[in-house]
């Protein structure tokens, strides 16, 4: 019954938006047009597209999260069983957590935590 | 004492084969009552911000609409509805309304997951802490969306400021979390609370809970986006960012979400260090317990309250922040994150974990 809860609370939470827009359109004044339609520049005219290519920098931060999370996911269930573990998990997870280190350190020196 | 968890998932389950047109009314009910406290909540918080905002700053704020201002969100609400719903000419239309919906959802999915009480939970997952970080994802997805459909370089710009932001500090509470997991040993969120039955994780494992507690705070205010890490909006800077190009209702669904944000991470915070609805105890409550009396004495205020009480003294922290901290620059948010708080959330992790396999914490089990 959890997840049927979430399934429905999925739908809902779009009903909910779409439903308030709706209403929003039947009592709100409706006239578009004209210059109230620009991209919002501070008042200038805009010059060209903002669907433009991007900072590298975010492409990189992108991958370090990448590395990290998957590093997450594999520690949620080792956090779970640590105890059944004892030692021997805490041991093997630590080799895991260094090797992550590593390679934090490694893009550390190389400056890709850098923001330019 | 053992305290019996009924969710209203479980209730809806004991329902169905009876009578399936009883438990159709009870989602119903349960829906309504999820909308309400939504915005109920979303009003009030509002209202609050503006009210301690306006008395840190030696003002009064909003007094006229009735007494002491206290319908004055209300009044906002009616406003926002009434307002032109304005898309711009080059946005792409069909993303820039799915934008609001996904921050929606991310904000209201995490909601049905929060233990309020007991008896008051929508659903109870076994993988709770997983499915909060999962689904409030979602919220992320919302502002790229938004900021990238719009069509705007203002927008773009704040879009772009608060995914690289977002999904990194995203990081760091994970490894929080993953401390209070290695204490209670279980991803439920009411299991979660319920090994905080002889003392809260804060206290209880030295110094470990007290940092990752730091580190989640900090964290989980950037990725709600609330100062001093509002890059995503920046108004000195980005006019609005990612919400520059929203209007009317649209608009007040970010808004909206923005705010519940705030509520839903302070009902984490003090769900998994401070005990959620569990009162203050110290050590067993049974016989034997050295402060079984002290327990008891604290066991007459009603789980409920408690994390009412807990949350809102959350709140008010977070909201104190805004008023004290300057915002951050964007290379000193990310250095922030990658060479202070990751190499300290690793550390704690893995010095928590040690304290666990050695029982070396109060009230070991």
């Amino acid at each position: 019954m959890d997840f049927f809860y979430v399934l429905i609370f999925l739908g809902f939470s779009a009903v909910m938006v779409l439903g308030g827009l709706g209403l929003s359109r039947l009592v709100a004044p409706h006239h578009p047009g004209g210059a109230k339609n620009d991209a919002y520049e501070c008042g200038e005219k805009t010059i060209g597209t903002s669907w433009i290519q991007f900072n590298v920098g975010f492409y990189l931060f992108g991958l370090m999260f990448l590395v990290f999370d998957v590093e997450a996911a594999f520690l949620y269930p080792w956090a779970v069983v640590l105890r059944e573990f004892g030692t021997t998990g805490l041991i093997e997870a630590g080799v895991f957590g260094a090797m992550l280190m590593v390679g934090l350190l490694y893009a550390w020196r190389k400056g890709a935590l850098e923001w330019v | 004492m053992a305290w019996q968890v009924k969710t209203i998932a479980q209730r809806t389950g004991e329902l169905l084969p009876g009578s399936p047109w009883t438990a159709a009314l009870y989602v119903l009910l349960t829906i309504l009552a999820v909308t309400a406290f939504v915005t109920v909540a979303g009003l009030v918080l509002i209202y609050a911000e503006r009210k301690i905002a306006a008395h840190f700053q030696c003002r009064v704020g909003p007094m006229r609409v009735g007494w002491h201002g206290v319908l004055q969100s209300i009044a906002d609400a009616i406003k926002l509805l009434m307002k032109e719903d304005v898309v711009p000419r080059d946005a792409d239309a069909l993303l820039h309304i799915l934008a609001p919906v996904l921050s929606f959802a991310g904000m209201l999915l995490v909601m049905i997951a929060l233990p309020m009480s007991p008896s008051l939970q929508v659903a109870d997952m076994n993988i709770g802490v997983l499915y909060v970080t999962a689904v409030s994802g979602l919220g992320v997805l919302g502002i790229l969306l938004g900021g990238w459909s719009s069509n705007n370089k203002w927008s773009l710009l704040g879009a772009m400021r608060a995914g690289a932001q977002i999904i990194s500090y995203e990081v760091s509470a994970t490894l929080a979390l993953l401390v209070v997991v290695v204490f209670a040993g279980t991803l439920q969120l009411s299991g979660i609370i319920q090994s905080q039955d002889t003392g809260w994780w804060i206290w209880r494992a030295h110094g470990c809970g007290l940092v990752a507690f730091a580190i989640f705070m900090i964290a989980g205010t950037a990725e709600i986006n609330r100062t001093p890490f509002d890059l995503a909006e920046g108004e000195s800077e980005l006019t609005a960012g990612f919400h520059t190009e929203y209007s009317g209702l649209r608009f007040s669904f970010f808004f909206l979400s923005e705010f519940l944000n705030m509520f839903v991470l302070a009902a984490m915070a003090s769900t998994l260090f401070f005990g959620g609805w569990m009162p203050l105890h110290v050590g067993p409550s049974g016989v034997g317990g050295h402060f079984a009396a002290f327990n008891g004495v604290m066991d007459l205020l009603p789980p409920g309250l408690w994390f009412t009480l807990k949350t809102t003294a959350i709140i008010f922290l977070l909201m104190w922040f805004r008023w004290t901290f300057p915002r951050l620059r964007v290379d000193q948010l990310m250095r922030l994150e990658w060479k202070i708080l990751l190499p300290i959330g690793f550390v704690n992790l893995f010095v928590s974990a040690a304290c666990v396999v050695t029982g070396f914490y109060f009230f070991a089990r």
